[in-house]
Order: structure tokens, then C-alpha cells, then sequence
């Protein structure tokens, strides 16, 4: 009886596989998508530790990266809320520095008047930093934002209180309060995408190569090279938040 | 587009976090600790002239004890998860520790020095009183209803080694809540390590003014002539925490402008163009040095008890004022700048909502509410007064 049950004779065999022919035919494409995906069931986070660079000398400001993220990651489109935006500075020969960004640089910037007090002016891409000391999770009350194996920091919406105690404890003002989810929001580096070995939706639309995604661990990845050859620096290092975005061409006044 | 805010701010910048709610918070908390502290001046520290405002010092802190997480839970995105900050505490984050803080505070040390206080006049009201009161008070005893010398013993031995806990504890409940913003090394406002202490003596200030100011209003309505020497203690201690509360202020203000680091530029005009009004017309002027002021005269000064107890009342009152425009420069202050050092954000308060004036003086007037319940319900004066 046991040998019939868990036995299948060759015709038997052949006669489900005619049968389930049909299935086979209609089965949804994005299923397929799923099926193949195998890859996101084994992705070992330990075996990443992900980090971005920001190449100032490429950014032409053209907002590309905002947009992209909005759309990417549902952002909501209100002009108070932003995973990542671009800010302009502009130097002036007597040094003074002003800053701005309309609308998070998302429909770039407004003509400067030519001016010859002006010294300088550069694009600065500004996102979370996803820092490896993070003074965010250090305060959340419950645990709800956390620093991912992989060294992405992350939130869990279904677990955050909506306090805002890690809005006031970013340092890089890369937190919102999501206005329909009432939880605490944030660039993710599109996790969604990188654990499936894709680019970050603003690294990918970049027109110039100024975001420069990769993996501090592995010696091939462009973010190794980027930080190799050039000299690089990190936003308020003095506050020891150690953070995992790395500025090339970044003027002392940037923070 | 946004008239209002000046210079550059980051764009997530543009929505203020933390409210009215949030100012409210502290406010109240250290109302609590500080009646606590006062309280346990004449229970510990043997002061027996305060007597009079011993029992109600510890009714106004457990009438604000009980408002205080309010504001907490009405400013939650989700309130409904709130607890979970009990059931599964981030230990590393100062803010998780608010409900355990709050609880020992709550049952460990307020009921209890309540109950054992009370204890004695609880089991002769569930004797004396009728009907549904009678079982009302029984229920209270909590089955414990012997009255005689030892057993009163007891209690006052309790009660003593309650309080002696109870000083450290009230201290940590408001260091905390001060410890809560100071420690928020990105706010340059807020990061200090004097935050705390500033928290606990402004906090001792407050206390003792509301718990002095609600001892002349109950007389007031009693028709009671209120115990001059009573008063003037009050007043001495309530000094003495001023100036220190005062000094320890300075000296965090003198710090930063001598160090003068990177933010000193955005914090003076944080102070010129958002806050000159609420610090340094409401909090130092009228809220610190014109209440000192009127302390100093009216104790020391050659003035009839009427008119020193007008000025008494006043100045207490003044420094209510002082106190919760503190607690607004330090909250509200806070996120008025941006944390790129290059602009100024604004706060504009709502009439209506959560975050709105309307709820807020729902939040400050029901302790009061409270208070008047617990006063009903045990009467804070001494026995002969109340027959």
C-alpha cells in the first residue's frame, strides 16, 4: 500500500503532465517573475554592508535622483517630505555661503544672476546616511527603526509608535513623518532593489554618475574604487554618527 | 512660498515635531516632582512649619502624575501601539524608559505614601460615613483597618521610608525628562549635560510655587487665615530654588556663548528673531527676576501680612508663567532652527485638533479637576479643621 501511494508509474507520470499543460499556458508571467527570484530566498545581509558616494564635481543638479525616489518609493509628493533632495550652494567671494532648494531640487534650479561675487557654486545630493552609529535607533522606544544586517538603517511601519523621537535625533534632517502612514519615513537605499542585486532608483536614473552605490566589503564594487581615488568626507563627522554616505568635492560648508 | 521661514532649512524641516503636547509633558512632570520634593522637605528633612501643605503637596503630584502621560499618548501617530513601548522596551533609548520611571513613581512611591498617609482617616470615614461612601472608603482600607497606636506606628515609619525613596525617584523622573533632551547630540539647543539639572530645578520651582499658590487659593476658599509662618517658609525655599535654578541657567548660557561654537550664530538669532519674546520677556523678566524680586520684598520687606500675601500670590503666579515659557523655549526653541545652522523655522500654534490651545487647556485644567476630586475625597487639612 505505502509503495503505491508515493510511486508513480511512467504513464501516470506523462498523463499529469498533459493534464497540467493548460496551467502552464495561462500562468500569470509575473508569477514566473517570483519563481526566478529565488535568488532574494538566499540573499544572506551578512554577507553585504552597503554604502553610497557622492561625486559633488558631477552633480548638474537637475533633480533627476528626486523625482525618481519619489516615484519610486511612493514619497509623498507635498513639498515637506523627501527621501533624498539636492541642495545648491552658492560660495560668494566674500565667503559668505547661501544655500538653497526649491521644491528639494526636484525641478532643478533657478538661473543664478551671472554676479561676479560669486566664487563658487556646486549641487550637493543629500539623502540618509545611513549612519553606522545611528543616534535614530539609539532613541527609538521600541526598537522600531533598526540597523539591518547589511548595514542599511531601516523602519518597521508596523511597529513605529509615531513619536519623532528619531526625527529630532537625525542630525541630517533625513526624516519625515509620513503624513497618511503616521510613522517615521526615510530613504531606504530602495532595499526592495538592492537585496535583489539592483541599483538604488536614484543611483540608476543619475545622468552623470554622481551617486556611486556599491559594497564596502567587496574589492570590485565601484564604491571602493570611488573611495580609493578620491579624497572623501562624511557629513558632521564630529558627531561620531559614522555615516555610510562619502562626499568627493565637498566644501567645508557643506553640512 | 514659505514667507515665514528665513535662510536655509533642510525640506524635512518644515513641519515642527514636537508641539504644545510636547511642551505640556514637562510642564506637568515637573509640577509632580517638585509638590514631591516639597512635601518630602517636611516629611524627611523634619520641617515641621510646612505641615500644613504637606498632604496636598502630594495630592497636586498625583493629580498631575496621572494627566502627565496624556499629552504623550494624544501626540502618538499611533496611539493604539503605545504600549508597546512597555512589552518590548528598546533599552538603549532614553524614551522607553518613561513608562517604567512613570510606574515606579506612580505605585511605588505616590499611592503608597498617599495610602499609608491616609490610612488612619480612611478607616475612620469607612466607620463614620453612610451609605455608598461607607463601602467606598472600606474599599479603600484595602481590608487594612487596624487603627491602633503600633499600627499607626507603622505608617509613619512607611510613610518616612517611602519619602526617603520617593526624593531619588522624583529627581529621576524629572533629570529624566530633561535627560530626554539633552541628550540629543544633534540638537544644539537641547544637547547640554546641564539639561538635566536645569530640568530638576526648574522643576522644584515650579512645584513649590503651585503647591504654595494652591495653599493660598484653598484657604482663601475655606475662609481660613492662611499660617504666616507656613507662608514664609514657602517663600524662602521657593527663593532659594529660584536662585539656583536661575544660576545653573546662566551658566549654561554663559558656557555656550564663551565656547562659541559652530551654532552660537543661528542660536542668537534663534534668541533675537523667535524667542525674545517668550525668553527673555516671559521666562527671565517676568517669570524669574520679577517673582525673585517680589519674594525678596515681600519676606524680608517690613510689609503687613496682607500685602505680603498679595504679593506671595502674584509671584507665585508669575512664576507659573516663567516656568511653562521654559518649557516652550526649550521644546518649541528647539526646533525653530534648522539643523543645517542656516535658517529659522517657525511654529504656528492651532486653535483646534490634537496639537491645538483648546486641548491644551483641557490638559492643564484637569489636574485641577482632579486635585478638587482628591481634596473631596480626602480632605487634605488637618483633622479638627475639617469637622
Amino acid at each position: 500500500m505505502i509503495k503505491e501511494s508515493t510511486s508513480m508509474t511512467r504513464r501516470e507520470f506523462l498523463e499529469i503532465c498533459l493534464k497540467s499543460f493548460p496551467l502552464f499556458v495561462f500562468f500569470p508571467t509575473f508569477w514566473i517573475d517570483e519563481l526566478l527570484a529565488f535568488d532574494a530566498e538566499t540573499y544572506d545581509p551578512t554577507k553585504h554592508n552597503y554604502a553610497m558616494g557622492i561625486d559633488i564635481d558631477k552633480c548638474i543638479g537637475c533633480g533627476r535622483c528626486v523625482a525618481a525616489c519619489k516615484i519610486e518609493n511612493d514619497v509623498p509628493k507635498e513639498q515637506e517630505y523627501f527621501r533624498t533632495w539636492v541642495e545648491r550652494y552658492v560660495v560668494s567671494t566674500d565667503g559668505e555661503t547661501q544655500v538653497d532648494s526649491p521644491n528639494g531640487g526636484i525641478d532643478g534650479f533657478p538661473v543664478l544672476n551671472s554676479d561676479e561675487t560669486i566664487l563658487k557654486s556646486f549641487f550637493v545630493p543629500k539623502l540618509c546616511n545611513h549612519c553606522s552609529n545611528p543616534p535614530c535607533v539609539q532613541v527609538c522606544p521600541v526598537g522600531a527603526t533598526f540597523k539591518s544586517r547589511d548595514g542599511v538603517v531601516l523602519i518597521d511601519e508596523k511597529y513605529c509608535v509615531g513619536c519623532r523621537y528619531c526625527i529630532q535625533a537625525c542630525p541630517y534632517g533625513a526624516r519625515y513623518m509620513h503624513p497618511e502612514k503616521h510613522v517615521a519615513d526615510k530613504c531606504t537605499m530602495c532595499y526592495h532593489r538592492i537585496t535583489k542585486g539592483k541599483l538604488p532608483a536614484c543611483v540608476e536614473v543619475c545622468p552623470t554618475k554622481a551617486r556611486i552605490f556599491g559594497e564596502l566589503g567587496q574589492q570590485s564594487s565601484p564604491i571602493l574604487r570611488f573611495l580609493r581615488f578620491n579624497d572623501t568626507r562624511t557629513l558632521k563627522s564630529e558627531l561620531n554618527t559614522k555615516p555610510k554616505i562619502f562626499y568627493a568635492g565637498a566644501d567645508g560648508e557643506v553640512r | 512660498m514659505h514667507p515665514v521661514f528665513s535662510g536655509y532649512i533642510y525640506p524635512n524641516e518644515y513641519e515642527l515635531h514636537w508641539g504644545l503636547l510636547i511642551v505640556i509633558y514637562p510642564y506637568l512632570t515637573g509640577l509632580v516632582a517638585g509638590a514631591f520634593i516639597l512635601a518630602s522637605l517636611n516629611r524627611t528633612f523634619n520641617v515641621k512649619v510646612l505641615e500644613p501643605v504637606y498632604r496636598l503637596a502630594l495630592l497636586t503630584a498625583l493629580s498631575f502624575l496621572i494627566v502627565a502621560p496624556l499629552p504623550l499618548f494624544s501626540h502618538l501617530g499611533h496611539p493604539e501601539r503605545a504600549l508597546e513601548m512597555l512589552w518590548t522596551p528598546h533599552i538603549g533609548s532614553a524614551m522607553a524608559m518613561f513608562g517604567f520611571v512613570y510606574a515606579w513613581y506612580l505605585l511605588m512611591v505616590l499611592l503608597l505614601e498617599i495610602w499609608f498617609d491616609y490610612r488612619k482617616d480612611i478607616v475612620i470615614y469607612s466607620q463614620e460615613k453612610k451609605g455608598v461612601a461607607k463601602y467606598f472608603y472600606r474599599i479603600l482600607t484595602l481590608g487594612a483597618t487596624d487603627i491602633s497606636e503600633e499600627a499607626l506606628r507603622f505608617d509613619d515609619r512607611a510613610g518616612k521610608f517611602i519619602t526617603i525613596i520617593g526624593i531619588p525617584s522624583a529627581f529621576l523622573l524629572h533629570g529624566y525628562v530633561g535627560f530626554i533632551f539633552g541628550s540629543v547630540k544633534a540638537n544644539p539647543w537641547w544637547s547640554s549635560v546641564l539639561m538635566p539639572i536645569v530640568f530638576l530645578f526648574s522643576a522644584i520651582v515650579s512645584g513649590i510655587a503651585m503647591v504654595f499658590l494652591l495653599h493660598m487659593i484653598t484657604d482663601m476658599f475655606r475662609w481660613k487665615t492662611p499660617n504666616m509662618a507656613c507662608l514664609n517658609k514657602l517663600a524662602e525655599f521657593l527663593l532659594y530654588a529660584m536662585l539656583i535654578d536661575f544660576s545653573l541657567e546662566m551658566l549654561d548660557f554663559i558656557h555656550r556663548l564663551y565656547e562659541s561654537e559652530e551654532s552660537i550664530h543661528i542660536l542668537g538669532d534663534l534668541i533675537q528673531n523667535r524667542l525674545f519674546l517668550s525668553l527673555i520677556i516671559s521666562q527671565i523678566v517676568v517669570g524669574t527676576l520679577t517673582p525673585i524680586l517680589g519674594i525678596i520684598v515681600a519676606r524680608f520687606g517690613n510689609l503687613p501680612d496682607e500685602m505680603r500675601r498679595m504679593m506671595y500670590f502674584l509671584s507665585t503666579i508669575l512664576v507659573q508663567v516663567g516656568i511653562f515659557s521654559t518649557r516652550w523655549n526649550v521644546v518649541v526653541g528647539g526646533q525653530l532652527f534648522s539643523k543645517s545652522l542656516r535658517g529659522l523655522t517657525m511654529y504656528k500654534v492651532q486653535v483646534l485638533g490634537l496639537e491645538g490651545i483648546l486641548m491644551c487647556i483641557f490638559l492643564l485644567v484637569l489636574p485641577f479637576i482632579i486635585l478638587y476630586t482628591f481634596i473631596k475625597i480626602l480632605p487634605p487639612w488637618p483633622h479638627a479643621e475639617t469637622k
